[in-house]
C-alpha cells in the first residue's frame, strides 16, 4: 500500500519529504529550490533560468559528461524547470539506483563549476530557447500581457528573461545566484517511489547533513500587487491569420481560501484543467459555459483558461482563439457577459458536483505516476507547504455557491484586467 | 534492476485476448495500483485511405465521431463524459483512425457505449461539420505559421513524393474547404469496420468484465466490405541531398530537419537501428548529436535524432532550433556526425551505455495504464507477440556494434538526405 507524506528537516534546514509506493520499482527524486524570475531585478532577468542550465555543465566529481551518462545508464530520466517561484532538478530512475541522484544533487547544490567557457556557450543556447517562443505568438502576447499588468512585481518578466539581459549577464552574475540561492535551507528534497523511508533518511543525512546553513537569507523584497491597477486592451501585431484573445484578471496566492473557488469557477468557465504539468490526462470542455457560448456560437474555435499555483498573486488567464473575419469585441462581450451570469448568482450545485468530480479524476488520472507523485509534494512546498497537495480534494470539497459567488465577484472585475489581442498585421504577412 | 519486482510487464498470462465473429480483437491488462482505466482503439480509417484531392478527408471524418450520434446529440455526448470526468477522442493517423479514452474504473462501461455508438452511427450533423471545418482551418493556419510543423511537413513532401505518407493527415486549407458532407459520409461507410478493429483497455478493471462490455457494444456490427489499406509502393530513399527552405516572416529561429528512411517496426535491422539512434542522438543529453550541436558548439536548444516506424517503412530524422545564422554550420556537424557514425563501430561504452539505458526505462514506460495500453498495441498491430516486452530485454542485449553499423549503413548516409527547414531566411524551392 502506499503511504503517506513523511516529513524530516535536517539541521542544516534542508527540508526532506518522502512517499512510500511500492507498485514499481522506480524512485523519483526532486529538488526544488525557492527560486524563479520573482527573484530577479532589472537587468538581471533570465538568470534563474540560466543557472538551471549551467547545473548541467558539471562539478568536479561529476564533469560534464559523466553527469548525464551517470542517469542516462540506468534507464533514468533528467531534466529541470524553472518558473516563476521556483528551480527543480528530478531524476526518475530504478528504485535501486537512487544514490545515483542523490550523489550528484547533494553535489551540485554547492560544487558546480560554472566555467566560463561553458557560460558563453551556454549564452547562445537560451537564447536560442528565447528565439524560439518568440516564434510563437502566445508568447508575444503573454510577455505584454504580463508587463502591464504588474506595476513593480518580478512576475511582469518572462521566465527566459530580456534579450539584453540574455546578451549582458556575466559569470559572476550566474555564480552570485547560484551561490546565494541554492543552499539547504532554501531547498526542498522531495522522494516518492519504493524505498524504506528510515533507510533512505539516513543515507540522505549522510550525504546533505555537511552542507553548511546559509547564514545570509537569499531573498528580495518582494511586494505582492493585488487589484490590476488598470483596464487595458492592447493590440499585438505579428505575423500569421489567426487572432489570440486574451483577458487577464488579478488571481489570489495559492495560500489564499478562495484559490479553490477560483479553481471551480475556472473549471465552470473553461473546462476542467490540472494544475500538474505532468498531466495524466486531461478532460474536453465542451460543456463548459464559455466553449457553449463562444465555440457554439462559432466565435471563436477554442476556449481554455489558466490558472497557476503561486507565492503572491498572479494571473487568471481566459484565452479565445479565432480567426480575423470574427468580431474580437463581440467575443470580449460576451465573455464578460458570461462572468456578469455567474456574478449574478447563476450557479448551480450540479455544475460545482461535475467540476468537483472533474478535479478528482484528473487528481486520480496523475496519481498513476510515481514521478507526477513526487513532483507535487515539492511543487506544493514551494508556494505552501505539502499539506497543500495532501488538502487539495477537500478543500476543493467545500467550495459552496456563495465562495464561488463571492470569488466572481472579487476577481474577474471587468474593471480591473488586461485584455490582450494578437492580431496578424497584413505588413508583416506581405 | 530487480526483475522479481517488475510485476507489470504485460506478457500472454497477463494479458487477456479475444476475438469478436466480426473480426475485431479486444485485450485487456489488469492494473489495480490505480483506480482509472485507459482505452485505445484503432481501426481502418488512416491518411493512406484519402481519395485523390482529398488530402485530410480521413482526418476531417474521425474528428467528427465526437461530434454527436444519431442517439446521441453532440450536448448530450460531451455532457456525459465530462459529468463523469472522463474523456474520449478520435483521430487518425497514416495508417489508421484511432480512439483514446480515459475514466475513472467505475466508468468502464461509459467508454464501451460512447465509443461504440460514435463509430457505428456518427450523426454528421451539418451544423458541426460547419464548425469543426472552421477549427481546422484555424488549425491549419497556425500550422502554417509553425516552423517546425512547416519543416516536417516539407521533410515528409520530399521523401515520399507521391505516395500518401508524404501528405499531411490534417489536408490542406483549400481541400478542407472544399470537403463535403457526402464525401465524409462515403468515407464512413466504405472504410470504417470492425474487421481488423484492435481495442486494448488497461486498468483497474478485470478481463471479464471487458469482454462482456466488448461482447455487448462491438458483437452486433457487422460489417466487413470496407475497404482495405492498398499497399502503396513506398518510393526510393533520397539518392542525394535536397534541401529546401520555407521562408516564414517574422519568426526568430529556423527549425532545421534532416530525414531519410529507417527499417519498418517489423524488419530485423529496426533494433539494431533503434539502439544506434539511441547513440547517436538520444542517450543523455542527445547522444553524440546533442554533445557536438549543442554541449560543445552551443549552437541550439534542442537538437536530437529519433527513428519512426510503420509496418512498411520508417523514417529517421535529424532536428533542431538554431538562429538563422547558424543554420549551415549545424547541417554540417550532423551530416559529419552521420559520417563518423556509418563509417566505424560504435564503441563498446557506448553500446552499453544504451542498452542499459533501453532496459532500465522500459518499466518507466509501462507506468501507466497509458503506457500499458499503447505497449500492447505496438505487441498485436505489428505481431510481434504478447512476450515481446517480457523477452526485451535479451533481445536489446543480444545486438551487436556491427549490427548497429550494418543496418544503419543501409538507411543513413551523409549525402543522402532531405534537408528541411522553415523560419527566418531566404526560401530554397
Amino acid at each position: 500500500m502506499n503511504s503517506k507524506i513523511k516529513k524530516h528537516v535536517l539541521e542544516n534546514g534542508l527540508t526532506i519529504l518522502t512517499k512510500e509506493i511500492h507498485h514499481a520499482p522506480l524512485v523519483s527524486h526532486w529538488i526544488w529550490y525557492r527560486v524563479g524570475s520573482r527573484n530577479e531585478i532589472a537587468g538581471k532577468t533570465g538568470v534563474s533560468h540560466w543557472v538551471e542550465h549551467m547545473q548541467f555543465k558539471g562539478t568536479p566529481k561529476y564533469p560534464i559528461n559523466v553527469l548525464d551518462a551517470a542517469i542516462s545508464k540506468v534507464g533514468g530520466y533528467w531534466n529541470a524547470m524553472t518558473y516563476l517561484d521556483w528551480t527543480t532538478y528530478y531524476e526518475t530512475l530504478p528504485a535501486d539506483k537512487i544514490t545515483i541522484a542523490i550523489n550528484l544533487e547533494a553535489d551540485r547544490m554547492i560544487n558546480s563549476i560554472f566555467e566560463k567557457k561553458e557560460t558563453e556557450l551556454e549564452r547562445t543556447v537560451v537564447i536560442s530557447e528565447r528565439e524560439g517562443n518568440e516564434n510563437d505568438p502566445m508568447f508575444r502576447l503573454s510577455e505584454v500581457i504580463r508587463s502591464a499588468a504588474f506595476d513593480q512585481h518580478p512576475y511582469a518578466q518572462q521566465v527566459i528573461g530580456e534579450i539584453e539581459d540574455l546578451r549582458t549577464l556575466s559569470r559572476g552574475d550566474l555564480y552570485n545566484h547560484y551561490q546565494q540561492y541554492y543552499t539547504p535551507g532554501n531547498a526542498v528534497l522531495a522522494i516518492a517511489g519504493d524505498f524504506e523511508t528510515e533507510v533512505l533518511i539516513k543515507e540522505l543525512t549522510q550525504k546533505y547533513a555537511d552542507i553548511p546553513a546559509s547564514s545570509i537569507s537569499p531573498h528580495i523584497k518582494v511586494t505582492p500587487e493585488n487589484k490590476i491597477s488598470k483596464n487595458d486592451q492592447i493590440t499585438v501585431e505579428g505575423p500569421g491569420d489567426t487572432v489570440y484573445v486574451q483577458i487577464s484578471y488579478r488571481a489570489p496566492r495559492a495560500t489564499d481560501d478562495d484559490f479553490f473557488a477560483l479553481m471551480v469557477l475556472d473549471s465552470l468557465l473553461t473546462g476542467p484543467a490540472s494544475l500538474s504539468m505532468f498531466g495524466g490526462g486531461s478532460i474536453s470542455n465542451k460543456t463548459s459555459r464559455l466553449y457553449r457560448k463562444l465555440v457554439e456560437n462559432d466565435l471563436s474555435v477554442s476556449i481554455s483558461g489558466g490558472l497557476q499555483a503561486t507565492i503572491d498573486p498572479f494571473l487568471y488567464d481566459i484565452l479565445a482563439i479565432t480567426s480575423p473575419e470574427k468580431d474580437t469585441q463581440l467575443i470580449i462581450k460576451s465573455i464578460t457577459e458570461e462572468i456578469d451570469r455567474i456574478q449574478n448568482n447563476s450557479v448551480s450545485q450540479v455544475e460545482i458536483d461535475q467540476a468537483i468530480k472533474q478535479a478528482k479524476a484528473l487528481f486520480a488520472y496523475g496519481s498513476e505516476s510515481i514521478t507526477n507523485q513526487a513532483f507535487w509534494m515539492g511543487y506544493s512546498s514551494m508556494f505552501a507547504d505539502h499539506t497543500w497537495f495532501d488538502a487539495f480534494i477537500g478543500n476543493l470539497e467545500k467550495i459552496t455557491k456563495d465562495r464561488i459567488l463571492s470569488a466572481s465577484q472579487k476577481y474577474l472585475d471587468s474593471n480591473h484586467r488586461i485584455i490582450g489581442i494578437y492580431r496578424p498585421s497584413q505588413k508583416e504577412n506581405d | 534492476m530487480d526483475s522479481q519486482k517488475i510485476k507489470n510487464i504485460p506478457g500472454p498470462d497477463t494479458i487477456s485476448t479475444f476475438t469478436l465473429e466480426n473480426g475485431a480483437t479486444i485485450l485487456s491488462f489488469s492494473n489495480f495500483n490505480s483506480r482509472s482505466i485507459y482505452m485505445i482503439g484503432i481501426l481502418n480509417g488512416g491518411g493512406v485511405l484519402d481519395p485523390s484531392k482529398k488530402t485530410g478527408l480521413a482526418h476531417f471524418t474521425a474528428s467528427l465521431l465526437s461530434r454527436g450520434t444519431k442517439n446521441l446529440s453532440f450536448s448530450d455526448f460531451h455532457s456525459q463524459l465530462e459529468s463523469a470526468g472522463a474523456n474520449l477522442v478520435f483521430s487518425c493517423g497514416s495508417q489508421h483512425a484511432w480512439f483514446k479514452g480515459k475514466a475513472l474504473a467505475e466508468d468502464a462501461e461509459l467508454l464501451f457505449r460512447l465509443s461504440s455508438d460514435s463509430l457505428r452511427n456518427p450523426s454528421f450533423n451539418r451544423e458541426y461539420i460547419g464548425r469543426l471545418r472552421n477549427q481546422l482551418l484555424a488549425s491549419l493556419t497556425i500550422r502554417d505559421q509553425d516552423t517546425s510543423e512547416m519543416a516536417s511537413l516539407l521533410l515528409d513532401r520530399y521523401l515520399f513524393p507521391d505516395h500518401p505518407y508524404g501528405q499531411p493527415i490534417d489536408g490542406y486549407i483549400e481541400i478542407i474547404q472544399s470537403i463535403t458532407r457526402s464525401d465524409i459520409i462515403q468515407f464512413h461507410d466504405q472504410v470504417y469496420s470492425p474487421a481488423d478493429m484492435i481495442i486494448v483497455v488497461a486498468g483497474a478493471v478485470d478481463g471479464k468484465e471487458i469482454r462482456n462490455l466488448s461482447e455487448k457494444y462491438f458483437s452486433t456490427w457487422k460489417k466487413n466490405t470496407a475497404v482495405q489499406l492498398e499497399n502503396k509502393l513506398v518510393p526510393p530513399p533520397p539518392a542525394n541531398i535536397i534541401r529546401k527552405h520555407k521562408f516564414i516572416k517574422g519568426k526568430s529561429q529556423v527549425d532545421l530537419l534532416m530525414g531519410c528512411f529507417s527499417p519498418a517496426r517489423t524488419s530485423p535491422d529496426y533494433m539494431p537501428v533503434f539502439i544506434g539512434n539511441n547513440i547517436l542522438g538520444q542517450f543523455g543529453l542527445m547522444g553524440r548529436i546533442g554533445k557536438i550541436v549543442r554541449s560543445k558548439s552551443g549552437l541550439a536548444y534542442y537538437v536530437s535524432s529519433s527513428v519512426g516506424a510503420w509496418s512498411d517503412v520508417g523514417t529517421w530524422e535529424f532536428s533542431a532550433g538554431v538562429n538563422p545564422k547558424n543554420v549551415k554550420k549545424t547541417i554540417n556537424l550532423i551530416r559529419k556526425e552521420i559520417d563518423r557514425f556509418v563509417k566505424s563501430h560504435v564503441t563498446d561504452q557506448e553500446l552499453d551505455n544504451s542498452k542499459s539505458h533501453l532496459i532500465g526505462r522500459m518499466p518507466m514506460s509501462l507506468e501507466s495504464n497509458g503506457g500499458l495500453a499503447n505497449a500492447i498495441l505496438t505487441m498485436q498491430r505489428f505481431k510481434l507477440g504478447l512476450d515481446y516486452y517480457q523477452k526485451y530485454t535479451g533481445r536489446i542485449k543480444s545486438i551487436t556494434a556491427k549490427q548497429i553499423l550494418t543496418a544503419s549503413k543501409r538507411y543513413l548516409h551523409p549525402d543522402r538526405l532531405i534537408i528541411t527547414s522553415a523560419g527566418p531566411g531566404e526560401e530554397i524551392t
